[in-house]
C-alpha cells in the first residue's frame, strides 16, 4: 500500500491576540501597583468593619510588633532630612544636660540614608549604627525598638518635632494584632502627652462578622 | 521559528531579477514569554486592597473636674478587656452606686454584641425612641427596600445621638492584646455606639477580673 502522505499543516499560531492580552495586562498591572515600601519588622494588622481608606499624604506611622518593640515613620523625604537634623540638635543638648560622653551628630550620608529609609526602631545612640548599613543588609540589622516608657521617651520627641515640621501630620498606629495591650496604651499616652488626641488605628479590611 | 520564506533562490534565467520576498510575519512568542514574565511580577508584589484606618477620638488630657461629665450610672456599662479574648462587664447599680456582679462573656456575635444591642434597646425603649435597631439591620432593612436610604442614615445617626443611649467605658487589662480593643472598637461602630471612651484600668477592676474568672466554670 501506498503511503499516504499528510499535509504538514504549519505549528505556529498567531500569537497578536495573545500579546494584546498580555500587554493589556501588564500595562493595568504596572499602573495599578504601588510598591510594598519594605518594613523593618512584618505587621499583621487586625482586621475591623472600618471602611476609611488610609490618606497618603503627611502621615506619620507608629508601628507596634508583637513582640513590644515600636518603630516610627515619618512620610516625605524632605520632612525626613528636616527631622533628624533637628533631632540630633536635640539630642545634643540633652546629651549636654545629662553629660553623656556620646555625642550625636549625623554625617550628610547618613541624613541622606535617614532620608530615604522606611521605618525605623533604633534608640538615637544606636541610629548612626543603623545608618551605616547598607539598604540591602538593614533587614538583618536587630532593631530593639524606640524606647517610649517614662525614664527615656525618645518617642515623644520624634513625635514632637514632627508635628513642628510638619503641622499637617496626622497620627496613624499600625499594631500588630497580638501586640500587648501595654505597649499599646504607653504610645497613646505618649501620643496624648504631646497633645495629640486624634489618631488613626491602621486595621484590615473584614467581612462584617468578626470569626473567633 | 523566525519566519523566512525559502523561495527565491537565484534568478530564472531570462526573467527580470525579482527582490527577494521576505515574510512580513515576526515571531511573537518571546514578547508574549517576557509580557508574562512581567505581568507575573506585578501581580505578585503588587498590593491592591489599601489598608483602613479606624479613627480614635481620646479626651484632651487636663479637663479640670468640673468640665468632666458626670455618667448616669443606669446608662453606663463598663468593659473590662481581659485575657483569651475575654470580656468581663459590669454595670453600677443605680440605688447603691456599687458594681453589680460582673459577667464573662467573649467577642463572640451572641456574646458583646448581643449584650449591648440589647441594653441600648432597652434604654431607648425606656425613653420612649422607637429607634434602636443595630446597623446591620438597618441595612438589611435598607437592602430589602423597606426602608429609604436617608431613612437610614437618618436613623444610624438618631440612635448615636440619642442622650438616653448606653454608654460605654472600655477598660483594658495588661494581659490584652492590641486585637481586643480594636475588635471592640469595632463592636462600637457595628452596635451604633456613638459615645464611648477608653479608659485606663484600676487595680480593683484588675482584681474584678481575676474573681470573676476564678468563679468562671469550667
Amino acid at each position: 500500500m501506498p503511503k499516504v502522505k499528510v499535509p504538514r499543516k504549519s505549528t505556529s499560531v498567531d500569537m497578536t491576540a495573545m500579546t494584546d492580552v498580555a500587554f493589556l495586562l501588564l500595562t493595568f498591572f504596572m499602573l495599578a501597583t504601588q510598591f510594598k515600601p519594605e518594613e523593618a519588622v512584618t505587621i499583621d494588622a487586625p482586621s475591623s468593619v472600618a471602611e476609611v481608606p488610609l490618606p497618603d499624604k503627611d502621615m506619620m506611622t507608629i508601628t507596634i510588633s508583637d513582640d513590644s518593640r515600636v518603630f516610627f515613620e515619618l512620610q516625605g523625604q524632605q520632612y525626613k532630612e528636616e527631622l533628624i537634623k533637628k533631632v540630633a540638635d536635640i539630642k545634643e543638648e540633652l546629651i549636654k544636660k545629662v553629660a553623656d560622653i556620646h555625642k550625636i551628630t549625623f554625617t550628610p550620608d547618613q541624613i541622606k540614608n535617614f532620608s530615604l529609609m522606611s521605618s525605623f526602631g533604633v534608640p538615637l545612640n544606636n541610629l548612626g549604627n543603623l545608618l551605616n548599613t547598607k539598604s540591602a543588609d538593614r533587614a538583618k540589622f536587630v532593631q530593639a525598638g524606640i524606647p517610649c516608657d517614662s525614664l527615656n521617651n525618645e518617642l515623644a520627641e520624634w513625635i514632637w518635632q514632627s508635628r513642628l515640621i510638619n503641622n499637617q501630620v496626622r497620627v496613624a498606629i499600625k499594631g500588630d494584632q497580638d501586640a500587648n495591650f501595654p505597649v499599646v496604651k504607653q504610645v497613646i499616652k505618649t501620643l496624648q502627652e504631646k497633645k495629640v488626641n486624634r489618631f488613626n488605628f491602621i486595621t484590615n479590611m473584614s467581612t462584617e462578622t468578626v470569626e473567633k | 521559528m523566525a519566519e523566512i520564506e525559502g523561495g527565491g533562490g537565484g534568478h530564472k534565467k531570462g526573467g527580470k531579477p525579482k527582490g527577494k520576498k521576505m515574510s512580513t510575519r515576526v515571531d511573537f512568542t518571546p514578547m508574549v514569554d517576557l509580557g508574562f514574565l512581567l505581568i507575573t511580577f506585578f501581580m505578585l508584589t503588587t498590593s491592591m486592597n489599601k489598608p483602613k484606618t479606624m479613627e480614635i477620638n481620646m479626651p484632651v488630657k487636663d479637663v479640670t473636674e468640673e468640665e468632666k461629665q458626670k455618667v448616669k450610672a443606669s446608662q453606663a456599662i463598663t468593659l473590662l478587656l481581659a485575657e483569651n479574648d475575654e470580656i468581663v462587664y459590669y454595670f453600677i447599680n443605680e440605688t447603691t452606686g456599687d458594681p453589680e456582679t460582673p459577667v464573662i462573656t467573649n467577642f463572640s456575635k451572641g456574646g458583646i454584641r448581643a449584650t449591648l444591642l440589647n441594653k441600648n434597646k432597652e434604654l431607648l425603649v425606656k425613653a420612649n425612641a422607637n429607634n434602636y435597631d443595630s446597623i446591620p439591620v438597618l441595612k438589611e432593612m435598607y437592602r430589602m427596600n423597606q426602608i429609604t436610604e436617608d431613612e437610614m442614615k437618618k436613623r444610624i445617626s438618631g440612635i448615636k445621638a440619642n442622650p438616653n443611649a448606653l454608654i460605654v467605658v472600655i477598660k483594658a487589662d495588661d494581659k490584652a492584646k492590641y486585637r481586643n480593643l480594636v475588635d471592640i472598637l469595632d463592636e462600637m461602630l457595628i452596635c451604633n455606639i456613638g459615645r464611648y471612651a477608653i479608659v485606663d484600668i484600676t487595680p480593683v477592676e484588675q482584681d474584678l477580673i481575676k474573681t470573676a474568672m476564678s468563679l468562671k466554670p469550667l
